[in-house]
């Protein structure tokens, strides 16, 4: 169990964050940049020492502010994997293994480092400097060297941010069965809630230093407190403000004009949450006969084909992200500035506190 | 159709022509007007030999003095945040920008018999003056804050994270900076190195200032290129067609070590 708590000054915000990481599972820490993710993982590495705080691995305490305690990086034991992975570029792929195997002698720290890579499917690349590999390469070696000393916390600054879109998929498959298998409490910090999601047992979203929402990450996207977190999650935001109905719906005037309803209940200026595949669109006027109950006039501004999907942007008084089928589209005869009418349930509608 | 500006193409073609001339005319003349057998002749010559031998020594005593203190110092400088940085920074580079004559008079003032220190330097047995250590001195005085720049751009030029990755894997910080920031670092250091050594090589006003020109004590090449001027002014050409063709290698060093580096860096990040 890896417990950090930590004050500390940041250039733009304050950071205060109090975090628990039982062995064997993985926080991942999602914020915009700037929230103050990388600076947690430095304070737990030691490169960083916070104004105020505490950091214990299985009881033994590595930094406490109140006792004076404050072991330097060498002696703590943090695996970590930089951003841009900081591998030595002095050092060929091996060496830069063996570079955490100082404490072995030199036969034994070439065969281990060699069997690291070879675990992560790279050995052929042993002898290869880390300009000369792709990005995928690189962050395998990055990560047999942070595993190389069998450390009792990992660290992951942004593991797939460096990659390709084509290389990130597998990179992200592989590191997961990594992480499951080592068995460690790993921190994860990134900007992106699909990496966070993908990685973390438990997400937590971090803004201005602190985290606003801790949960699993299905909780998140289902239950944002905060249109912060609805945001981040992908969701669509509408801002309005809300009043109770006889119907036992809640009714939101949109800022932009317009109404929806929802099955939530809230009062006052509220934050509606709607994901944009939860949003069909029809033409302009034509109210399907169907259950659902919010109709918001729009106009298409842009169209974003992803694979047989695509994405809408829509102006209806405020910002719309709807997702349909290319077939759809192609049948609504879409382009930018074809009036629209976006149709969503109330049920699929999560109001927030503003 | 715009027509091109061809006056602009022949004016650039000129000036860089005229550039090109007036630095290279003098160091060509050298050579043309330095026959093979006077070079030869003039090597032979005792005093010649002396000057080279001298120039070599306290030239690369002053260099080994220079890395060894200056490479510390410059990663403290890269690395490490400190009040009054600024004003260190600024006052290391200040004999950049001395005339040499004011550096020997300033070593003068400070170590030399009637200096500051001298006294002092006299009852602990240590003679600043005249002597081939003075020279050493006035060229470390004058070489170092080139090594130094140098050195200390190549550190903060390193990632940080390179040396908070050492860390974690378990090394100090004395290991981190001989195993991963001087390796890293070492094409910028040889610049530098290189750099240093050859305003030590052509070192002139500051060692005639504080050390005087004595031959085979103090007396290195280009003091002895100076001394002969008047009397034998061939072999002041070839003492000089010497001294040429070493700064030449050196410089070709410096470009080939930094051509290495952007290439071994470049990419890396």
């Amino acid at each position: 169990m890896l417990r950090v708590e930590a004050r500390a000054r940041l250039g733009a915000c304050d950071l205060d964050v109090a975090l628990e990481v039982p062995a064997g599972t993985c926080l991942a820490l999602a914020g915009p940049s700037g929230a103050g993710k990388s600076s947690v993982l430095r304070i737990v590495a030691g490169v960083v020492r916070p104004d105020a705080g505490h950091v214990t691995c299985d009881g033994d305490a590595w930094l406490d502010t109140a006792t004076g305690v404050d072991l330097p990086p060498e002696r703590r034991s943090c695996g970590y994997v930089f951003q841009d992975y900081a591998l030595f570029p002095h050092l060929n792929a091996w060496q830069n293994v063996a570079y955490a195997l100082r404490h072995l002698d030199r036969g034994e720290r070439r065969r281990r480092a060699v069997a690291l890579l070879e675990r992560f499917g790279i050995a052929p690349l042993a002898e290869a400097r880390p300009r000369t590999l792709s990005g995928g390469e690189r962050q395998r070696v990055a990560v047999a060297r942070a595993l190389a000393r069998e450390p009792r916390v990992l660290l992951l600054d942004e593991p797939l941010s460096a990659l390709d879109t084509r290389s990130r998929a597998r990179a992200g498959r592989e590191l997961k069965s990594t992480l499951a298998a080592i068995g460690v409490p790993t921190l994860l910090v990134t900007h992106d809630f699909t990496e966070a999601a993908l990685f973390g047992d438990r997400v937590g979203i971090l803004d201005e230093g602190s985290v606003i929402q801790q949960g699993t990450p299905a909780d998140l996207a289902a239950r944002p407190t905060s249109a912060f977190v609805a945001d981040f999650t992908g969701a669509v935001v509408l801002t309005g403000t809300a009043r109770a109905a006889a119907d036992g719906l809640t009714h939101v005037a949109l800022d932009g004009g317009g109404t929806i309803v929802s099955t939530d209940t809230a009062e006052g200026p509220v934050a509606a949450t709607i994901y944009p595949w939860e949003i069909a669109v029809g033409a302009a006027g034509q109210r399907e006969q169907g259950s659902a109950q919010n109709h918001l006039a729009a106009q298409v501004v842009s169209l974003t084909v992803l694979g047989n999907r695509v994405r809408l942007g829509l102006a209806a008084g405020q910002p719309l992200t709807a997702e349909i089928t290319s077939t759809a589209a192609q049948a609504l005869g879409l382009a930018p500035g074809t009036a629209v009418t976006a149709t969503f349930k109330a049920a699929a509608t999560r109001l927030v506190g503003r | 159709m715009s027509r091109r500006p061809a006056w602009f193409g022949i004016l650039l073609g000129l000036t860089l022509a005229l550039t090109l001339t007036f630095l290279t005319v003098p160091v060509v003349a050298i050579f043309a007007d330095t026959g093979p057998r006077q070079l030869l002749n003039s090597l032979g010559d005792a005093s010649a030999t002396d000057a080279l031998r001298l120039s070599l020594q306290t030239s690369l005593t002053a260099i080994i003095i220079i890395v060894a203190v200056g490479t510390p110092a410059a990663y403290a400088l890269a690395t490490r945040r400190f009040r009054g940085r600024d004003l260190v920074v600024t006052l290391i580079e200040l004999p950049l920008v001395l005339p040499p004559a004011v550096a020997g008079i300033g070593l003068l003032a400070a170590v030399g018999p009637n200096g500051i220190f001298g006294p002092a330097l006299q009852d602990a047995g240590i003679r600043f003056a005249l002597q081939t250590s003075s020279v050493v001195l006035a060229l470390v005085f004058v070489a170092a804050p080139f090594y130094l720049r140098q050195a200390q751009s190549a550190f903060e030029a390193l990632d940080p994270d390179w040396l908070s990755a050492s860390r974690t894997l378990g090394a100090g910080p004395a290991q981190t900076f001989l195993r991963v920031a001087i390796p890293a670092a070492a094409p910028g250091l040889v610049a530098g190195l290189a750099l240093a050594w050859g305003r030590a090589l052509g070192e002139f006003g500051a060692t005639l200032m504080f050390a005087g020109s004595f031959r085979g004590v103090t007396q290195t090449a280009p003091l002895a290129i100076y001394d002969r001027f008047a009397t034998d002014f061939d072999g002041a050409l070839a003492l000089s067609a010497v001294l040429v063709a070493v700064s030449a290698a050196l410089l070709l060093t410096v470009k080939l070590v930094t051509g290495a580096r952007w290439e071994a860096v470049g990419v890396a990040r």
